[in-house]
């Protein structure tokens, strides 16, 4: 499937431009693209224009690509703020990171034995690539609306990893999953709803009065 | 059955959801507690029939960890009622529904025998112990359920991709990379190797995070810190139960590859960390929920060192599954009663316990060295299991390593402990309105009362149970 491959390609830059900008509406809208790209790829991956895999994609492009940005938008909003302000480490550095990341993946997918239909694909190497930057993006960030980011793009690495399955993995399963994350990220939303209500802030930092003395 | 017993507690918790009296629903709880404690205690006697499909059974490891994890809640929901009466300002709708929400979910992972779907239901779980672990809605409680949600959900995440991992090793071996178990050990032994190793290191870290394995545990002193005391009984017992249980499912299919003694090494490794970072940090504690969180972390390390070092360790290991989760449940409900009576958690505030609630604090002390493994109670049993079995397979520095640090973390409790139930009470002390009554002490001696019984004696279908469990988990018949 050669389409597959660019899509791998766009999947792997937007991960580059997540880990670049300071822009919190710019973290969340690439979020939401590369969501919307996953729902494209599951169409692609699974061979074709069915029902089943076409309504899996645009089941997966309503909920990562439109359900939970419209409701990180809204938290943003009701926090007013814009930018993520030093983050503990900074976008040069998460950048190189993120491009080490990258490299790591291709060789440790390059090790691992492939199924034959994945062999000299980029699936593998990509989806270990964005569980790893969702990881980076997870711990280097300050506000939780980042740190959420970078959750999503963990579940998109790990959902990307779930495509090398299909036909393993029977459609329920993947809509549970999907259901699943959409449920977390309500939950996650009404608690950063008690933080901003009890902080008057997003910012991680204040969460630090349990430690041991 | 199979799926009845998952969903009668979820149409208890949609029910809680309706009651519009904050004096009825809590009574809910214990109602459809007991309710599903009586259909599984039917299911595992039945024994067969109770497969449902190839997705829901009650296998060889479900008899033992089903009727455990109900038996837990009921004991836990019988304290609901009277915890609520002295909660009045709280608002109690959602903990009831989440609380049944929450055992239809650990019955959901138990029964699952397709690992997506075991997966899903833990997912699930974590997220309904969310508004479980806010009820207190202050900032220490916010706080410590972000890391909670954030952590776990990491945890999950990590625990999805380590499934995928095998699922893609059978896919390899050119199977049909099924995720039902059976097939799974079925064609252990054509699965490829590289991604059967990575799978187990990725689960292990992934599952280790929502057991609280160190160094995976940074979430649970914070949860359990925070968490109403019955709560965190709960979680001790029920949900790092479900994990475990979750841990063992993949551990089976390592042995039934061949792969045994890779994972079993690893298992070692991360369950003596686990002890000795317990240890560490419940030397001077101040704060004993908090010890309590890391007296779990000490005990999660136990089950995982007991699977690891095989054989009789294993059984010791799913004896002390047992244990651990009623002994849990003892310490977290007496410790919730003496942060009531006294309205604080650290020593500097809270001595002399025995005088002030005489109950508790007996509890709270016999509790304690049930829980360090002191004898006539099971833990005793349990751990000597371990170590018996460590010394008969010639691991002899295990052996040692596992006393040694069962003895640091008796020392490290032992200080907390006698400071809060020793000595007199501070001067200062407000009237918090908190009393022992049978409602605030029945459950957790109920739960004692079973601890010591099986300190002495195990009756003969419970052990027959554990032990088939144990070879069950070894060679996956």
């Amino acid at each position: 499937m050669p389409a597959v491959e660019p899509l791998l390609v766009l999947i792997l830059m937007l991960n580059f431009l997540l880990l670049g900008t300071s822009r919190l509406r710019t973290a969340i809208n690439t979020s939401a693209f590369q969501g919307a790209v996953l729902g494209g790829l599951t169409v692609l991956v699974h061979g074709g224009f069915a029902v089943r895999p076409i309504l899996v994609g645009l089941a997966t492009i309503a909920i990562k690509g439109v359900l939970i940005p419209l409701m990180l938008h809204r938290a943003l909003r009701d926090a007013a703020i814009r930018r993520e302000i030093e983050p503990y480490v900074s976008s040069v550095v998460s950048l190189l990171l993120g491009a080490v990341a990258t490299g790591a993946s291709v060789l440790y997918a390059d090790r691992l034995p492939l199924a034959p239909q994945h062999r000299g694909s980029l699936l593998v190497p990509a989806a270990l690539a964005t569980v790893l930057v969702g990881f980076l993006i997870l711990t280097s960030r300050r506000k939780a609306i980042t740190q959420v980011v970078g959750y999503l793009v963990l579940e998109n690495g790990i959902f990307m990893m779930g495509l090398t399955l299909h036909d393993a993995m029977p459609y329920l399963v993947e809509i549970g999953v999907l259901l699943d994350l959409l449920v977390a990220i309500f939950v996650i939303g009404i608690v950063m709803n008690h933080i901003n209500r009890e902080f008057a802030s997003l910012d991680v930092t204040h969460l630090e009065q349990l430690k041991e003395e | 059955m199979a799926i009845a017993l998952f969903v009668l507690p979820l149409v208890f918790a949609l029910a809680a959801l309706a009651v519009p009296s904050p004096r009825v629903r809590p009574w809910l709880v214990p109602v459809g507690g007991g309710l599903q404690l009586v259909l599984v205690l039917l299911a595992v006697r039945d024994g067969h029939g109770t497969a449902y499909s190839d997705w829901l059974v009650i296998d060889k490891l479900g008899r033992v960890a089903l009727p455990l994890v109900s038996g837990l809640f009921f004991a836990c929901s019988l304290y609901v009622p009277t915890y609520l009466r002295l909660r009045p300002g709280r608002p109690n709708r959602v903990l009831c529904g989440a609380l049944l929400a929450f055992l239809g979910m650990m019955t959901l992972i138990v029964e699952s025998q397709h690992l997506g779907l075991m997966w899903i239901a833990l997912e699930a779980n974590t997220l309904v112990s969310a508004p479980l672990l806010i009820f207190n809605q202050n900032p220490r409680s916010i706080e410590a359920t972000w890391k909670y949600l954030l952590i776990g959900a990491v945890g999950i995440a990590l625990a999805l991709l380590g499934t995928l991992f095998l699922a893609y090793s059978a896919l390899h071996a050119g199977r049909h990379g099924s995720l039902l178990i059976a097939d799974l050990v079925l064609d252990a032994r054509l699965l490829s190797r590289p991604w059967l190793h990575t799978a187990f290191v990725v689960l292990l870290v992934g599952y280790g995070t929502k057991m609280g394995l160190a160094p995976m545990h940074t979430w649970k002193p914070d949860a359990y810190g925070e968490a109403p005391g019955l709560v965190g009984a709960l979680m001790a017992g029920g949900l790092t139960t479900c994990a475990f249980l979750a841990l063992l499912r993949f551990y089976q299919i390592c042995a039934a590859a061949g792969e045994g003694p890779f994972a079993r090494e690893l298992l070692v490794v991360i369950g003596l960390l686990s002890m000795a970072v317990a240890g560490v940090f419940m030397a001077r504690q101040p704060d004993y929920k908090r010890m309590l969180a890391y007296s779990s972390v000490e005990h999660m390390g136990i089950l995982v060192l007991g699977i690891g070092v095989g054989g009789l360790a294993a059984f010791g290991s799913m004896l002390h599954l047992v244990n651990n989760a009623l002994t849990k449940g003892v310490m977290f409900m007496a410790a919730a009663n003496i942060h009531r009576a006294y309205g604080a958690k650290t020593i500097d505030r809270v001595s002399g316990a025995l005088r002030r609630v005489p109950a508790s604090a007996t509890l709270f002390l016999v509790g304690f060295f049930a829980v360090t493994g002191a004898p006539p109670f099971a833990p005793f049993l349990s751990e000597i299991t371990i170590l018996r079995g460590a010394v008969a397979n010639g691991r002899y520095g295990i052996a040692a390593a596992f006393l040694v640090l069962l003895f640091v973390v008796f020392v490290g409790m032992s200080a907390t402990v006698l400071a809060v139930v020793q000595g007199e009470p501070p001067k200062d002390l407000k009237e918090t309105g908190y009393r022992d009554s049978l409602g605030t002490v029945g459950p957790a001696l109920l739960l004692l009362v079973a601890v010591t019984i099986l300190g002495v004696w195990v009756p003969a279908p419970m052990d027959a149970a554990i032990r088939a469990a144990a070879v069950y988990v070894e060679t996956g018949r």
